[in-house]
């Protein structure tokens, strides 16, 4: 078994982004009269991210501009519209932060930030993202794999699947009452399919923390699954032996299952899922199943994805 | 006031307003302003504003009652029409950016998608009203035959608030909110209907401009 040392990164020691930032634009600025002083620090800034190793994971499309990737986003406890996370996500406190790990478990364990980053290495990871609302991105997350959690806190052989949890404060996330659905968000995983290497814990993007409205400070990403089972900025994970409720499948059980493959062929109740629209992209593309990550079709095999959508 | 009403400029000055939604877009688009998923914005925004001419042109008969003021049917041909301009650019995005004109993938779409069933619906059932909204054709079909055809647009606005309704995941607030508009508009008729009986006659658009 390949064990590798943990990074020497601490999540405190990244250099908060707007000193860097500032410090550029102080450089350039030279004797502007506008010093960095002068500029407000953003609520939500995001952080330079160290010792990124860049993962063969990767596909060999476009990356979407971060500037997209961030500004058009479902998050609907900050606003049910794809613009209101990127403005009142602000309201979120990513740290300090706490990841509650525990249920089946042998080794259950509560995580600080600064803990989380030392479980593995960070690897950056390019990624396609496919939305349920047919349309999509590619994203350069940072993160580990799931697995690298999970072994960390030994699953027993009861568990059978994961349980996810997005914090839920009403006073950080006063839209979330607006949202429609159910709060917390809830989401979950088969134990396998966590465990499968492409499943990532997400702490960043585009070389950066996470910003806020797409998950901050820890998020799942699964990318042959539609976006919504990537669930953000997670405060709880629990083993279990029975399959865990979901939020949109709470919300609309004829429209989202728990499985949720991106899958061409099974359409979404009011619309088709044959084709989807890159962001910055004119016209749609046709949908792969798993989105193109066909080594997963493993997990899946004698089960009727149509049934199980 | 019924000087103003009556004056060429008021009319050309509301043409002008009713225009600014879409120029707001064409300038966005100048500016690379139309968020990250520009053909989506604009679909929302011209379907917005097809559904929002809708009931402001539903709201004229009301408010020229409740106001008194007649000559306010004078606008009301100017704002189907812009209805039916925003819901064909509507159309328009859909046809060519999401399905690219291919026949088989609308077809598809029309018949297996029920918020674009009655999407449509409310697009076929708009077109013989803008046909049918020029002095001449109040003329030829007769006012009584003409009002009878035009109440269509009742299900027009009723189709565009269930698209709507039908469309969106869980925040319902804002179809809801237009569904409740519509559903105000059409109790002032049917209490107007109620209170006239049988005695009213049929106040075609066309022939007071």
């Amino acid at each position: 078994m390949l064990i590798r040392k943990p990074a020497d990164l601490r999540y405190s020691d990244v250099t908060p982004k707007n000193v860097y930032v500032n410090r550029r634009r102080f450089l350039a600025a030279g004797s502007a009269i506008v010093g960095a002083w002068a500029l407000p620090t953003p609520a939500g800034a995001t952080m330079k991210l160290n010792n990124v190793v860049k993962s063969t994971y990767k596909v060999d499309e476009k990356i979407t501009p971060k500037e997209d990737i961030t500004s058009y986003n479902n998050y609907y406890e900050f606003g049910t519209g794809k613009d209101e996370p990127s403005r009142y996500a602000n309201t979120l406190r990513p740290s300090p932060w706490q990841v509650q790990v525990g249920g089946m478990v042998d080794k259950p364990k509560t995580y600080d930030l600064d803990s989380v980053m030392k479980i593995a290495p960070l690897e950056e990871r390019i990624y396609r993202h496919r939305c349920v609302e047919a349309w999509s991105i590619v994203v350069p997350w940072i993160g580990f794999p799931l697995a690298a959690l999970l072994k960390d806190v030994e699953p027993n052989s009861k568990a059978k699947y994961v349980a996810f949890q997005t914090l839920y404060d009403p006073k950080q996330m006063p839209l979330g009452n607006r949202a429609g659905i159910e709060l917390p968000y809830v989401e979950g995983l088969r134990l396998d399919e966590a465990m499968h290497p492409l499943a990532l814990l997400s702490v960043g993007l585009y070389g950066e923390t996470l910003p806020n409205q797409n998950g901050a400070p820890i998020r799942l990403v699964v990318p042959w699954k539609y976006g919504f089972k990537s669930i953000k900025s997670i405060v709880k994970i629990t083993l279990t032996d029975k399959q865990p409720p979901t939020t949109w499948n709470i919300t609309n059980a004829r429209e989202y299952g728990f499985y949720s493959n991106v899958n061409p062929t099974v359409d979404h109740p009011r619309w088709s899922q044959a084709s989807e629209r890159r962001l910055g992209e004119l016209f749609k593309k046709k949908t792969m199943m798993f989105n193109g990550y066909p080594e997963v079709a493993g997990l899946y095999s004698g089960m009727d994805l149509r049934k199980n959508y | 006031m019924k000087k103003i009403l009556f004056s060429p400029w008021t009319k050309r000055g509301l043409f002008a307003v009713c225009l600014i939604p879409a120029l707001l877009l064409v300038w966005r688009g100048f500016m690379g302003n139309l968020s990250a998923n520009p053909i989506e914005f604009i679909e929302h925004k011209t379907g917005d504003w097809a559904l929002r001419f809708l009931l402001i042109t539903l709201a004229v008969t009301p408010l020229r009652k409740i106001f008194e003021q007649p000559l306010l049917t004078r606008f009301r041909r100017m704002l189907g029409l812009f209805a039916f301009f925003y819901v064909c650019a509507h159309l328009l995005m859909y046809l060519i950016f999401d399905q690219m004109f291919s026949p088989s993938g609308i077809y598809a779409d029309v018949l297996k998608r029920p918020y674009i069933t009655v999407g449509t619906a409310g697009f076929l059932m708009l077109v013989p009203l803008a046909v049918t909204s020029t002095a001449a054709m109040v003329r030829r079909l007769g006012p009584k035959r003409w009002q009878l055809l035009h109440r269509l647009v009742y299900f027009c606005a009723l189709a565009g608030v269930i698209h709507y309704y039908w469309l969106v995941k869980s925040d319902v607030r804002e179809p809801l909110m237009y569904g409740g508009i519509l559903t105000l508009l059409m109790l002032f008729r049917v209490r107007m209907w109620l209170q006239k009986g049988t005695k009213s006659k049929p106040q075609p658009a066309g022939v007071s401009v």
